[in-house]
């Protein structure tokens, strides 16, 4: 009963495959050899130099760092202490950054102040990013009502405005360094989660994590294994800028007097020193300091991360 | 190395009951709530496969055959799909299983194949990590030993130099040495059936064949069965021993792969076999397609589906939805009034004449297919 035509067509279907292409072996390995000469190893994840900005960053923020850290130990000033004989001087050999209104030494205030900012910035940052950060994988992976209700704890949040809350909760709780950095860590959560729910979201559905859990992968397994590595550089990049954001916002505060009190130095309130009372006009220098640090540890932090980005997103790297 | 991966289907025969087949599909029913209303993507459809077998599942697209596999898989959103029918694999019943118990059967003794290989691995892990996570989690290796077997695997899969590619990203290998990943990945835990659902769409023609015989080498190494969900007939011709033809969500024709090209009996796969270019044709001869769209599946059409488009509709064809049937063979079931015999249709060469009475219709055409039916 089968007729010829049809049989032809199984034939001619398997013909069109290239089943029986006996060349086609030899090509395959031809290839996968011109290959294997290319790519060898690692050696395609050999890159660029990083360049001297980078390593000039590195060297300044490195410097910020160690000098918080290690303030006491410094030959440093008494950062309190008012020399009435020197009030508003200029850099000199005994004051390399001169002294404000108060005849206190800008050097020491400069250094005992970044250990508050940095401390503000990046634990209030580590809040943000593991409260916000882990809600909002998990929101975007998950979905449904657990992400409809995170959203819109987040939308209220974000509606209040922000100032008028700090200045509600600095006034019942007080201004130690602890309460700022939690206040201004819990601020950044919602910031956080929405930033990180939408990367999150954006891979929830993709092919490889579908894959993954064919392959019998938990849920959290996934959050955290297949969609968290792909998040990570939005992550970062997205940490530094908010790290940039609290320690500006620690200065609005301590420009408003409701950060932590004087005379302990932060580079906030030493700004805020250095435009009032005229400063600005008579001693520019207690302003230029303070400012000029964070610009350049912002614009370092920013710019390490860009090129370990550039460096380690392995999407972008030859693409 | 302690396992070699050869042995382990040998290990899995025991589990579950089976004498019978390995899965058994019976009157699934999958449709999605959407703005416009409910459509059914997956209509009444039943099916077994044996161990060790392969089957085609072919279709146009939107003929619910992507829809099918992920419904066998339990692999649907959640919200606002209903489903049911009931889908039986080697001692399991996988449509009455929650997730978590389904993992313990994902990967372990079913697994898929994806479609695209660029966007079903994971881009910033090591293939190596992507194929050694489920060893370690199904088969309780540790890391080393993962990660040697993923080194054999890799090999298995044709992969030259796997020691050194085990440490290399996605990005690093091209579309069919991906495909190559994934099949390795799929089989790692040596599944008894694996899913492939148009494995071979999103490479091109030379490599296709490659990826597909190495799928059927490993298949016959491991005695695993394989669902081959395609739209290209041509890629199952050779390859699967059942092939079913899906057309608007419901089987329209189930046979053996022989006595389907021999012995093809709905119009639709006709049809799909005619809108094959064949070599043999001279040069610059058009390609039979098949004229219209398929059809909508939130209002499909009363009657046989696919009589809109078939070039052989009858009246009756309009009004009463064929079952599916057999007619001499029982292997063969098609859904069509008027089969085609040797190529040529039953349906009355009477051309149809407008302002029938639906009575008429019933006594001119009835006799003829009828009388060849064996229930």
């Amino acid at each position: 009963m089968p007729d010829d035509r049809e049989l032809q067509d199984t034939g001619a279907s398997s013909q069109l495959l290239g089943d029986r292409f006996p060349g086609m072996a030899a090509t395959d390995e031809a290839v996968m050899a011109i290959s294997t000469e290319h790519l060898e190893g690692d050696d395609i994840l050999a890159k660029r130099p990083l360049g001297f900005l980078f390593w000039f960053a590195v060297t300044w923020v490195a410097i910020v760092f160690l000098a918080a850290i290690f303030a006491n130990l410094l030959p440093l000033q008494d950062q309190n202490f008012q020399n009435y004989s020197a009030l508003n001087q200029g850099p000199s050999t005994a004051h390399w950054l001169g002294t404000d209104d108060l005849g206190r030494d800008l050097l020491s205030r400069l250094v005992f102040g970044a250990r508050v900012s940095l401390v503000v910035g990046f634990f209030g940052v580590a809040i943000g990013l593991i409260v916000g950060g882990t809600a909002g994988l998990i929101s975007g992976y998950k979905g449904g009502r657990l992400d409809v209700s995170l959203n819109a704890i987040s939308f209220i949040i974000l509606a209040f405005p922000a100032i008028v809350a700090v200045i509600a909760i600095v006034t019942f709780w007080g201004s130690s360094l602890l309460h700022i950095t939690i206040i201004l860590g819990v601020g950044t959560i919602p910031l956080m989660f929405r930033v990180i729910r939408a990367s999150s979201l954006s891979f929830a559905q993709r092919d490889f994590v579908i894959a993954a859990k064919t392959m019998g992968a938990t849920d959290t397994r996934i959050v955290f294994r297949e969609i968290l590595p792909n998040v990570v550089p939005v992550m970062v990049t997205f940490s530094l800028i908010t790290v940039a954001g609290i320690i500006v916002i620690e200065g609005t505060l301590a420009f408003l007097g409701l950060s932590v009190h004087l005379p302990t130095p932060t580079w906030g309130n030493i700004i805020n020193e250095g435009t009032s009372n005229n400063a600005l006009a008579t001693n520019p220098y207690i302003l230029m300091w303070p400012a000029g640090s964070m610009f350049l540890l912002l614009w370092s932090i920013n710019l390490i991360g860009d090129r370990l980005r550039q460096r380690f997103d392995i999407r972008e790297g030859l693409l | 190395m302690g396992r070699r991966r050869g042995h382990r289907p040998l290990e899995f025969k025991d589990v579950g009951s089976n004498d019978g087949p390995l899965l058994v599909v019976e009157d699934l029913h999958t449709s999605f709530r959407t703005g416009r209303g409910t459509v059914r993507a997956v209509d009444g459809v039943s099916f077994s496969v044996d161990e060790g077998k392969t089957l085609g599942i072919v279709g146009e697209s939107g003929s619910g055959k992507t829809v099918l596999s992920r419904s066998i898989m339990g692999l649907l959103p959640p919200r606002d799909v209903i489903r049911s029918g009931t889908v039986h694999f080697g001692g399991h019943e996988l449509s009455s299983m929650g997730e978590a118990e389904l993992r313990a059967v994902w990967g372990a003794e079913l697994s898929m194949i994806f479609q695209d290989p660029m966007t079903a691995l994971n881009p910033v892990k090591r293939i190596g990590v992507q194929i050694a996570e489920s060893l370690v989690l199904h088969l309780d290796m540790d890391k080393k030993e993962a990660q040697n077997t993923a080194v054999e695997l890799l090999r298995s899969v044709g992969i030259p130099s796997p020691e050194e590619r085990v440490r290399w990203y996605p990005f690093q290998l091209s579309g069919g040495m991906r495909q190559r990943v994934m099949i390795a990945i799929a089989l790692a835990c040596a599944p008894r059936l694996v899913m492939a659902d148009e494995p071979t769409t999103g490479l091109d023609v030379t490599v296709q064949a490659q990826i597909l015989d190495l799928l059927a080498d490993l298949q016959r190494e491991r005695h695993m069965a394989v669902i081959l969900v395609t739209h290209d007939l041509g890629v199952v011709a050779t390859r699967a021993d059942d092939i079913i033809v899906m057309y608007a969500g419901r089987i329209v024709e189930r046979a053996p792969t022989r006595t389907l090209f021999a012995d093809t009996k709905m119009p639709y796969t006709r049809a799909l076999m005619d809108s094959i270019p064949r070599l043999a044709d001279p040069s610059g001869a058009r390609l039979d397609a098949i004229s219209g769209r398929p059809p909508d599946l939130i209002h499909p059409p009363a009657g046989c589906r696919f009589a809109p488009r078939c070039q052989y509709a009858q009246d009756k064809c309009r009004e009463s939805e064929p079952p599916l049937r057999t007619v001499g063979s029982p292997d063969h079931l098609f859904a069509c009034w008027f089969p085609l015999v040797d190529g040529v249709s039953t349906a009355p060469a009477v051309p149809v004449t407008l302002g029938r009475t639906p009575d008429a219709t019933v006594t001119t055409t009835s006799d003829t297919p009828e009388a060849e039916t064996t229930p």
